[in-house]
């Protein structure tokens, strides 16, 4: 999947768990909301043999960390990292199976968090299904595949920038959030407090004069 | 064009196994755009396929819901979601497209080249779009971090003054003064 825009997927509630699995393609892009306290499991079936790629983003949520855990079918832990912002993870599955990976928010208790995936298994489908691979390619078939490749890279520079831009933009609304709270509260603060002096001074001054009275008498 | 399609299969505890196709079982697909509005709500069967086009950009929110109240009773039950969503170029069938329009090898892989070229326009524009209303976002933040720094301090000054008056008239009245 690629996405020519921002996207994302939420998950309705109504079942206990959902795993979710790619069938049918070989490359797979996601942005999918992870809420606080839960954790999210993707599958994916792999030959043996095929290289690989994992690399995942914290888009907006919290401290912009997640834990990630990527598992071979027999359960060995091929990768795990405790709060990340971002990581890129090249592996080579060496056995056939579906594998597992994790992205849990268990540590966090209230935030919940935008995380985007991009997992690459093998090299993408040629164009023609038929292909016949024992002709060499013409100078121009092959310059269009460098094209290709090159336009590949674009794009996906693109979808990076993306996702920083939207990052950057969860962080300054973050901030926006905070310093009006925070001007808020010290103009409250600043009131009460001058009143309070005003008060404190009066309550000083209105005992003495009791007590002046009393040594007078 | 987005084209979201999907397949989901229940798991049977006694097999232990996820069955091939279940019956009953029908997911609610709701597709809402970035204001919020829903482009796209509507019930397909255990297995579907859904289409829609965005027209505006930023963030769409695609949720799937299992609409089966009977499947709810099954305690610790578990479903299986087979997903694929095609965005932008890849939605395009390059078999279909060389068959209608006869291409050959080398006009279908430029066609695919500009397909590609055309979503990186699309981005680039997406980008303007979103740089323009950074730039809006901040000059209004500009203008309202001016107007409030201005109001505090007439607000500390104001205070100031009254504090002063009062405790002036107070000492008065208490013939301090």
């Amino acid at each position: 999947m690629r996405f020519g825009f921002g996207f994302g997927f939420g998950f309705g509630s109504g079942l206990l768990l959902l795993p979710l699995m790619f069938g049918w393609i070989c490359a797979s892009e996601l942005t999918f909301e992870l809420p606080d306290n839960a954790k999210q499991c993707f599958y994916e079936d792999i030959t043996i043999g095929t290289k690989c790629t994992l690399e995942f983003q914290v888009v907006t949520g919290g401290h912009y960390d997640v834990d990630c855990r990527l598992e071979d079918p027999d359960g060995t832990v091929l990768y795990k990292e405790m709060k990340k912002q971002y990581d890129s993870f090249t592996f080579t599955a060496s056995r056939n199976g579906t594998h597992k990976f994790c992205f849990s928010n268990e540590f966090s208790t209230f935030t919940h968090k935008t995380v985007y995936f991009d997992f690459q298994v093998g090299d993408d489908p040629p164009l023609f299904p038929n292909e016949n691979r024992v002709t060499a390619l013409t100078q121009m078939e092959s310059a269009c595949v460098s094209i290709h490749e090159a336009l590949k890279s674009v794009i996906d520079y693109q979808t990076h920038f993306r996702l920083r831009e939207a990052q950057g933009r969860s962080r300054a609304e973050d901030l926006n959030t905070r310093v009006a709270f925070w001007s808020v509260g010290e103009a409250f603060i600043l009131l009460v407090v001058s009143i309070s002096q005003v008060l404190l001074l009066r309550s000083f001054f209105s005992d003495r004069k009791t007590t002046t009275t009393r040594l007078g008498s | 064009m987005i084209i979201g399609n999907y397949r989901t299969q229940l798991y049977d505890k006694q097999k232990e196994e996820y069955l091939p196709a279940t019956q009953g079982l029908g997911m609610f697909v709701e597709v809402k755009d970035p204001d919020e509005k829903v482009i796209l709500s509507r019930q397909y069967g255990s297995e579907g396929r859904f289409i829609f086009t965005s027209h505006t950009p930023g963030e769409h929110q695609i949720c799937l819901h299992s609409n089966s109240s009977k499947f709810a009773l099954f305690a610790g039950g578990m479903l299986r979601v087979h997903l694929d969503i095609q965005v932008g170029e890849h939605t395009n069938n390059y078999a279909e497209i060389a068959a209608k329009d006869k291409l050959t090898e080398l006009q279908l892989r430029v066609r695919q080249l500009m397909e590609q070229v055309d979503q990186i326009q699309k981005e680039q524009n997406y980008q303007r779009y979103r740089e323009e209303r950074f730039r809006q976002t901040s000059e209004s933040t500009n203008q309202r971090v001016l107007w409030w720094s201005i109001v505090q301090t007439l607000i500390l000054v104001a205070i100031g003054f009254w504090q002063m008056r009062h405790l002036k008239s107070f000492f008065e009245a208490k013939k301090l003064v």
